[in-house]
């Protein structure tokens, strides 16, 4: 530990800040795919780190028998599929339950998951392989060494987000969705089949989920049991934009990413995991709107 | 009357402890009761977090952090050595007020530490300080932010023990000396001690089941329902919402330091295991499987379970099989196993959609049968 500061030059500012952005970038994701199922349903979904681990060892397995790309398409697929079966056979079931009692099944959905990765996949690491060259290959900008799956990562996620906005401004489907997070007695009133679109709020926040796991495996690896500090961090971020904006939890991604990458390079790295709970506690006290939001919209919401 | 009345369950108890103890010991089957002192220390915390879930309705995924502040305090401060600081003026002072003592570690080596009574009273006087301040800020945050406010609590305490030195790390802190409360009387894990322990680990579970009854039973109890049927209703009302829900948090998180204390003395150690969030997560779901509201069902779900668990019946789908309960019970019987009133409502409810003719799910059939059964005798 040397709170004093290592001094930095440019190439290693630059090096950090990609590896900040990357990791902000996945729990941009993970906040969005929080957001999604809280707009429709009101529910924090405790299991949603879980599907970016389920994704990514989905695609590891099959890549042994398919190309990589196929294989992270079905493993997309598949984790798609079990999101839509986990809203069908659990939270329908549980529609009149209370927040306490939501918050207690989507845990034990999340620890569901996690034992069964552990007899499915048991507990070693495994990762893809790089989608582009090598672990060691690298591009050069501003004297920083980047591997090309960072620009992967980035790649991705700008995609998901930049696809997220038309889906829920213009299609059919995405504005019943928005309808249903707006007032879902209304929604149904409209029409709306608001029980599909819970469930597919749950598809959809699994897909993206899968997806961001299957493209940060390569770099950070995958392991059983990565699920619960991704959602820490991700449900942080959700918190840091305000709960339900998925814009504002780009930023906010980024900016915890850049956050816990700088205090990681100044300090210990066994005090990582403490930077993104620490800002958590904070905005939960401070803030609990958001850095962006407004203070009685979510004092409303909560309850 | 009426008083004496709220207390034949705590006697009924105390009858069926006896019992299961002179039919163990008659059988020579004595080792299931190291297991039940466990499960009885486990149950501490459940009775804590069942006042707070329960009845306060505030939930709590932190609470394996109180127990671990509990245990890993009394661990530091039993197995310090002091010998090296023996003529510092404090070290000096201490000894001459008694609370200090040298015993042999298991090398035959000398050692000077903190007698287990003055850890006992710091553990619990840090745990209480520290829910307390972290219960400042925290407890006015509402359901899913609470949830997720107190699970970074357990998480961070969790971090701590991971990396301090001083907790030993990964490996925890082992040989700890056995708590000596009289003379005599000692929380020892050890063979010949297995019986006085059984009764030991009994009492203070009868105390707290006690002292939780009567707050229950009185104005704080009252307050606290009121807080869970509606907290901004009871607030309107003149009920200091804040002051309740904080004093109740700080309780509980007490409830689970003495649990992690006297579990820490009985197992002779402690390590992060006892710390995660699964473990915070198995105290939650004991209290669900119990009824929320439903400090029995708390007590004989805090025992049953963390017995079977202990015993190894689950193997390695151990984490599994809590989970499972928990999605079971939280989906088909949300107000716990126990909870005879309502039953026959279910009864009704089931009744009714056989006469609609609509197929019932085969789960809650499934689910009911036990409850048919206990119940029966209930009318």
């Amino acid at each position: 530990m040397c709170p004093g500061g290592k001094k930095m030059n440019l190439p290693q500012v630059v090096q950090y800040c990609f590896a900040g952005i990357t990791v902000g970038s996945i729990y941009a994701i993970v906040a969005i795919g929080f957001n999604i199922i809280y707009n429709t349903t009101g529910i924090i979904n405790f299991a949603q780190g879980e599907f970016l681990i389920v994704g990514a060892m989905t695609a590891i397995s099959l890549n042994h028998f398919v190309p990589l790309p196929v294989a992270i398409l079905l493993a997309v697929v598949i984790t798609t599929l079990l999101g839509g079966l986990i809203e069908l056979v659990f939270i329908r079931r549980a529609q009149n339950a209370s927040v306490l009692h939501l918050i207690v099944i989507t845990i034990g959905i999340s620890i569901l998951m996690r034992e069964a990765m552990l007899h499915i996949w048991d507990e070693k690491v495994r990762s893809l392989p790089y989608f582009t060259g090598t672990g060691v290959s690298t591009i050069t900008i501003f004297g920083a060494h980047i591997s090309p799956q960072v620009l992967w990562v980035l790649g991705v996620s700008a995609v998901i987000v930049m696809g997220l906005t038309p889906f829920f401004r213009f299609t059919l489907t995405g504005r019943a969705m928005r309808a249903c997070a707006d007032d879902r007695m209304a929604a149904r009133l409209c029409g709306i089949n608001d029980k599909w679109m819970v469930t597919l709020s749950f598809m959809l926040s699994a897909g993206i989920g899968a997806l961001a796991g299957c493209v940060i495996s390569p770099v950070t690896q995958t392991q059983y049991d990565m699920g619960a500090p991704l959602a820490i961090k991700g449900f942080t971020v959700a918190i840091l934009g305000g709960l339900g904006n998925s814009m504002a939890a780009v930023v906010a991604g980024l900016l915890l990413g850049l956050v816990e990458t700088f205090v990681m390079s100044q300090f210990d790295v066994a005090y990582k995991e403490a930077v993104s709970i620490v800002i958590l506690l904070l905005i939960l006290v401070f803030r609990p709107s958001g850095l962006f939001g407004k203070h009685e919209i979510t004092a409303m919401r909560a309850v | 009357m009426t008083q004496f009345r709220r207390y034949i369950p705590v006697i009924a108890v105390i009858a069926a402890v006896v019992v299961l103890q002179v039919v163990l010991s008659a059988t020579h089957a004595t080792y299931y009761m190291t297991q039940i002192t466990m499960s009885a220390y486990y149950a501490l915390v459940v009775i804590g977090l069942c006042l707070l879930m329960g009845y306060a309705g505030q939930v709590s995924l932190g609470h394996a952090g109180f127990f671990a502040i509990g245990g890993y305090t009394t661990a530091v401060l039993t197995t310090l050595n002091l010998l090296p600081y023996r003529d510092t003026p404090l070290v000096k002072l201490c000894s001459s007020l008694g609370l200090i003592f040298q015993r042999q570690d298991i090398y035959g080596a000398d050692i000077l530490s903190f007698s287990p009574w003055v850890a006992f009273v710091a553990a619990l006087l840090l745990a209480v300080i520290i829910a307390f301040l972290i219960g400042l800020p925290v407890i006015r945050l509402k359901g899913h932010y609470l949830a997720m406010a107190t699970l970074g609590f357990g998480l961070i305490i969790y971090r701590i023990v991971l990396g301090g030195s001083i907790f030993g790390q990964a490996d925890g802190i082992s040989n700890i000396p056995p708590f000596m409360i009289l003379d005599g009387l000692q929380v020892n894990g050890r063979v010949p001690y297995r019986v006085m322990n059984y009764y030991i680990a009994w009492s203070v579970v009868a105390a707290a089941m006690v002292l939780a009854i009567n707050l229950v039973g009185s104005r704080i109890g009252r307050a606290l329902r009121s807080i869970h049927e509606n907290e901004e209703a009871a607030h309107s009302l003149g009920v200091d919402t804040y002051r309740y829900k904080l004093f109740i948090f700080v309780l509980s998180a007490l409830f689970a330091a003495v649990g992690g204390v006297l579990l820490t003395h009985y197992n002779g150690s402690i390590g992060p295991s006892e710390v995660t969030v699964m473990k915070s997560v198995r105290y939650l779901v004991i209290v669900a499987v119990g009824g929320m509201a439903n400090l029995w069902g708390a007590l004989f779900m805090g025992i049953i379970l963390n017995f079977l668990s202990l015993r190894g019946v689950f193997g390695s789908y151990d984490d599994a099989v809590f989970a499972i309960i928990l999605i079971v019970i939280m989906l088909f019987a949300p107000q716990g196993l126990l909870r005879m009133p309502r039953l026959p409502a279910l009864w009704h409810g089931l009744q009714a959609r056989e006469d609609t003719a609509k197929p019932v799910p085969s789960e809650v059939e499934g689910m009911a049968v036990p409850q048919k059964q206990s119940g029966g005798s209930n009318g």
